[in-house]
């Protein structure tokens, strides 16, 4: 069996269906060996997308993402998907095509050195150097890309392996014996934790994408629930919770909810749940959690103490944490705390203060007002993503997740452009639901020629894009932080999106009043193609509440 | 665990920075070394020296690293070091049950027989080997701990020294020890 046909069929052992990609001179041989294949693979129009979708199908699947592409720039335009995938713990597996073994170092024709690029922002990289070598390869990429804290792994291939023929065995199971995650916690930390929740008079817990990794929802729920723990997450934990749940406090951060940030100064102790610390999360590390009692639950044991100390470390995966958890709480819960209590009297009274505070604009169409709508008319189950900057936070502080793991967005490496490809990617993933990605135009500008993939490829998204010609995020900080100087961050009503998406054979609304938006929305959600939804909303729309960075969540700021 | 092996503490902004050997089993194949320094690079860990060789197993290198952190960094370096997939161990070695040597080569200027002399004595006390000697240099070579290297460099600068290389620090546990 030649490399090529070794990799394909590996690929099939591992149960993948979908791979997203674009061929180039040095994968062909890996293309011909598709072509007999029973793999879906959609063609991408630049390969940063391809490394997008594969990532959003991965978070929405909980399992490996695909894709292709060749050496050289191929490789590198993988490159931001593959730095946004390991900044999200997200299982992509990457496949590249690699220059022939001699012609290695000898800067031919699309060479480069994808490994050593790839080396930071990967879990690993690996590259065959004997199409014997392949399988046991692909192997041990799913089992270090889906296992621990999940995260990219790059397979890159020299063309003359993927042709070389060898005789290949497909092992059932590996080892990698550098690499041992660790599953079930030490259960003195977490006898530890359990008593230190047990004393704490306001606890509160803080939810973070570890949560939605390892599935651990209904966990999650069990332990707010006994506890009667407020829970605020962070803004990669949203969705981990239903937002509607009387327990619920919305993300927290440099654009949480107000309240959330305001009650974590108040808590007694913080439970923090596959969370890192982030400074867009917690604000100054040294300032945040002072005077608390913190327990950290978390599968990586580098997160405990990289940026904050803490007082009990559960190292483990969070399900299996929180399950257990749960368990010793339930034996040694005699009475449960009653609902109405100080501590979520307290809850209520700041979610009730700010609701009051923070005022909308008065105009027909704000962000608040159209994602409210949005929310409204879309079913619990339809997964949302978002782009970054403005849309993104808006969307953090005015659209409610009510399932669980129906909501992602590029959290740690804030990329912009993700939310389309990615929002492809999850339809691949659940085609039975609505996807939509909730977009601004600076965002969506950037990988829009993945509608081409929407509408041939039959992966109906819906773009819900917040347009205000602006680069709105960078426009407010200019606004906020350089007086009004602005630079570089007019769009000049460039281009029609309404046009854009009907030159692909899309379906473009633009809507400028809330009976438009509201048809627009309905219009979407019927038919089976992709609808760019343009929303004009002004650019001088700020989002507030706001912790300048640098600065403590105590310093958030709720209105201009 | 971790033990300071020098008495060069320092101290800024209320971090007390101590030397810190620590060592590491990895896999022994190409890129590994890459992947270690890249680490140490990205995420501004301060290492004074690093030493790779084969072990023992003939499928593991071991690399000897001393850094002059606080504890919290040291922490960290150890804990990321540990989450490389190539990274097959990693140990803070504690000084009093390790033994630690250096070697270095120094070439001086000795051009006189005095100088000759004074450098050939110097070398005896400190159970250093002449390797090389020329018209107008000498060549020494000197194994020992980096703080016996010190001694003997700042002992023979004033001669001038022409070239130095020193291979940084390789450890191995006392006794029974891991």
């Amino acid at each position: 069996m030649i490399g090529a046909k070794a990799l394909i069929t590996a690929l099939e052992k591992e149960g993948v269906q979908v791979i997203f990609g674009l061929p180039g001179g040095a994968n062909l041989p890996i293309y011909d060996a598709l072509v007999d294949a029973h793999l879906r693979h959609i063609l991408v129009r630049h390969e940063q997308s391809a490394s997008h979708m594969a990532d959003g199908y991965a978070r929405i699947k909980r399992k490996a993402g695909i894709c292709f592409a060749t050496s050289g720039p191929g490789a590198t335009n993988l490159i931001t998907g593959i730095a946004t995938a390991h900044a999200d713990s997200s299982p992509l597996i990457a496949i590249t095509g690699q220059v022939p073994l001699a012609m290695i170092g000898k800067d031919a024709f699309q060479e480069t050195d994808i490994i050593g690029v790839a080396n930071p922002c990967t879990k690993y990289a690996f590259q065959p150097r004997e199409a014997s070598e392949i399988p046991e390869t692909v192997k041990k990429a799913f089992y270090i890309a889906q296992s621990g804290r999940p995260g990219p792994v790059l397979i890159d291939i020299p063309k003359d392996v993927q042709q070389a023929n060898a005789e290949v065995t497909f092992p059932d199971l590996i080892k990698v014996r550098g690499y041992n995650p660790v599953i079930d916690a030490d259960i003195s930390q977490l006898g530890k934790a359990v008593e230190t929740m047990l004393r704490a008079e306001k606890p509160i817990i803080m939810a973070g994408g570890g949560v939605i990794l390892s599935g651990a929802f209904s966990e999650l729920q069990a332990l707010a629930e006994l506890l009667m723990a407020p829970v605020v997450t962070t803004f990669k934990g949203k969705g981990s919770f239903p937002e509607n749940h009387p327990l619920a406090m919305g993300p927290i951060g440099m654009h949480g909810h107000a309240e959330a940030n305001k009650i974590i100064l108040e808590a007694d102790c913080i439970l923090a749940i596959g969370a890192r610390f982030s400074d867009r999360s917690v604000g100054r590390f040294d300032e945040f959690g002072k005077g608390m009692s913190i327990i950290h639950m978390d599968v990586d044991p580098s997160e405990i103490g990289k940026n904050k100390n803490v007082d009990i470390a559960v190292v483990g995966d969070v399900k299996s944490s929180l399950r257990t958890a749960v368990k010793m709480l339930s034996k040694q819960i005699v009475k449960k705390r009653e609902a109405d209590n100080p501590w979520l009297r307290r809850r209520k009274e700041l979610i009730d203060y700010y609701a009051d505070t923070i005022k909308d604009y008065s105009r027909e169409l704000t962000a608040k007002k159209t994602l409210k709508k949005l929310r409204e008319m879309l079913p619990t189950d339809a997964i949302v993503t978002t782009e970054v900057g403005q849309c993104q936070m808006w969307t953090s502080l005015h659209f409610d997740i009510i399932a669980p793991g129906t909501f992602f967005s590029s959290t740690g490496l804030g990329t912009m452009g993700f939310g389309f490809p990615a929002s492809i990617g999850a339809k691949a993933a659940r085609p039975d639901v609505p996807v939509i990605d909730i977009a601004g135009d600076g965002s969506f500008n950037m990988t829009e020629n993945s509608l081409a993939v929407s509408v041939l490829d039959n992966l109906p998204v819906i773009v819900f894009l917040m347009n205000n010609y602006m680069l709105g995020m960078v426009a407010q900080w200019q606004r906020t932080f350089y007086n009004r100087r602005y630079m570089g961050v007019h769009q000049h009503n460039c281009p029609d999106y309404v046009k854009i998406a009907q030159a692909y054979g899309a379906q473009g609304i633009r809507a400028q009043s809330m009976d438009e938006l509201e048809k627009a929305i309905k219009n979407a959600l019927n038919v089976q193609v992709a609808t760019v939804i343009d929303i004009t909303i002004d650019p001088e729309e700020d989002v507030y509440p706001f912790v300048a960075p640098g600065t403590g969540l105590k310093d958030m700021i709720t209105g201009a | 665990m971790s033990t300071t092996i020098t008495t060069a503490n320092s101290v800024s902004k209320e971090v007390v920075e101590s030397w810190y050997i620590v060592a590491a089993l990895v896999e022994n194949k190409p890129g590994v070394l890459f992947r270690v320094t890249n680490l140490f690079r990205a995420r501004s860990f301060n290492i004074e020296s690093i030493t790779v060789g084969s072990t023992e197993q003939i499928d593991l290198s071991r690399m000897t690293i001393t850094t002059k952190s606080d504890e919290k960094t040291l922490d960290q370096l150890v804990k990321q070091l540990r989450k490389l997939i190539d990274v097959v161990d990693v140990r803070v070695l504690d000084s009093a049950k390790t033994v630690y040597r250096e070697l270095a080569l120094i070439k001086m200027k000795a051009g006189d027989p005095t100088t000759r002399m004074e450098i050939t004595t110097y070398a005896s006390i400190f159970r250093a080997n002449i390797l090389d000697i020329a018209k107008d240099t000498i060549m020494v070579e000197i194994t020992g701990t980096p703080d016996k290297i010190d001694a003997f460099k700042n002992l023979v600068s004033h001669f001038g020294i022409i070239q130095l290389a020193r291979t940084g620090v390789s450890a191995l546990p006392r006794g029974e020890d891991m």
